[in-house]
């Protein structure tokens, strides 16, 4: 593909080191900015794929919106607790489960470095998104003919979860309260 | 050094954010963590769309990203909002305190 090693590599590293990060961290802020580079990665890595109605998106809804929702929520809780758990299993069990865990890594690396990768299917190659108006301009036609049924439904899906959100954190007692 | 980057390397790319997400949701017992990770390796699986949609000039590959954005929206209010109610029954987030069925 025809993009450019040197941000590509650049934006991977980031990514790969933030996400570490935010395994890794103890300090769940620490996690939560960590997790914002990697989301600001990511959206790099779409705009050099020519995907920039995706890394707006990126960029709008996880830095933005879902980040100080974590944020917010972090901070109103003010939880520190211990929160790795290696200790608790056992060895034989945590080298097995790393094991494995590295073998379909390795396998998903293999099949996709030896696997056969299908020849375009569809007709959208760069030059004609560029002649029809741009990445977005094609993106929107698409959502609002092809795509409009799963469009409709997105908004009801946003509407039960804003309606199920509301009804969770309203709640003045636990339903669990023992 | 080559002028391109072969589309293998960016899905292993994918794959290896994939594995740190899962690997977090292994190990962490923080549920803010947990629910991070989450997030992680739904990135993952979008950037692999966009780069299926990009080597098979398809836009197909793009919409899915946008509406799996959309869902993953609705996942955190909803499961921040649960992770609220459960901060203030059980005083924890830690995800081994969650045992109410067992007692």
């Amino acid at each position: 593909m025809d993009i450019s090693p040197i941000f590509f590599y650049f934006f991977a590293g980031l990514a790969i080191a933030c996400s570490l990060a935010v395994v890794l961290k103890t300090n769940p802020v620490a996690s939560a900015f960590s997790l914002v580079l990697t989301f600001f990665a990511f959206a790099g890595i779409y705009a050099l794929l020519d995907a920039h109605l995706v890394a707006a998106l990126q960029i709008f809804v996880y830095a933005g919106a879902i980040m100080v929702l974590f944020i917010f929520v972090i901070m109103l809780l003010n939880a520190d607790v211990p929160s790795f758990d290696l200790g608790r299993s056992h060895i034989l069990v945590r080298f097995l489960s790393g094991v494995l865990c590295l073998a379909v890594l390795g396998l998903f690396v293999w099949s996709f470095k030896n696997g056969h990768l299908a020849s375009p299917t569809a007709d959208f190659t760069p030059e004609r998104i560029e002649a029809a108006g741009g990445n977005t301009q094609v993106l929107s036609e698409l959502l609002f003919s092809e795509y409009i049924l799963p469009f409709e439904l997105t908004s009801v899906l946003l509407l039960s979860a804003i309606v199920g959100a509301v009804a969770l954190a309203k709640r003045k007692q636990g339903i669990l309260k023992t | 050094m080559s002028t391109t980057v072969e589309p293998w390397v960016v899905l292993s790319f994918c794959a290896v954010i994939f594995f740190i997400g899962f690997a977090g949701v292994l190990i962490r017992r923080n549920i803010l963590i947990v629910f991070m990770c989450i997030e992680l390796m739904l990135n993952a699986v979008n950037l692999t769309f966009v780069t299926f949609s990009k080597q098979l000039h398809h836009m197909g590959g793009q919409m899915a990203v946008f509406f799996i954005i959309t869902v993953a929206a609705a996942e955190s209010a909803v499961g921040l909002g649960i992770l609220i109610t459960m901060f203030r029954t059980l005083k924890s987030v830690d995800t081994d305190q969650i045992q109410l069925l067992r007692e």
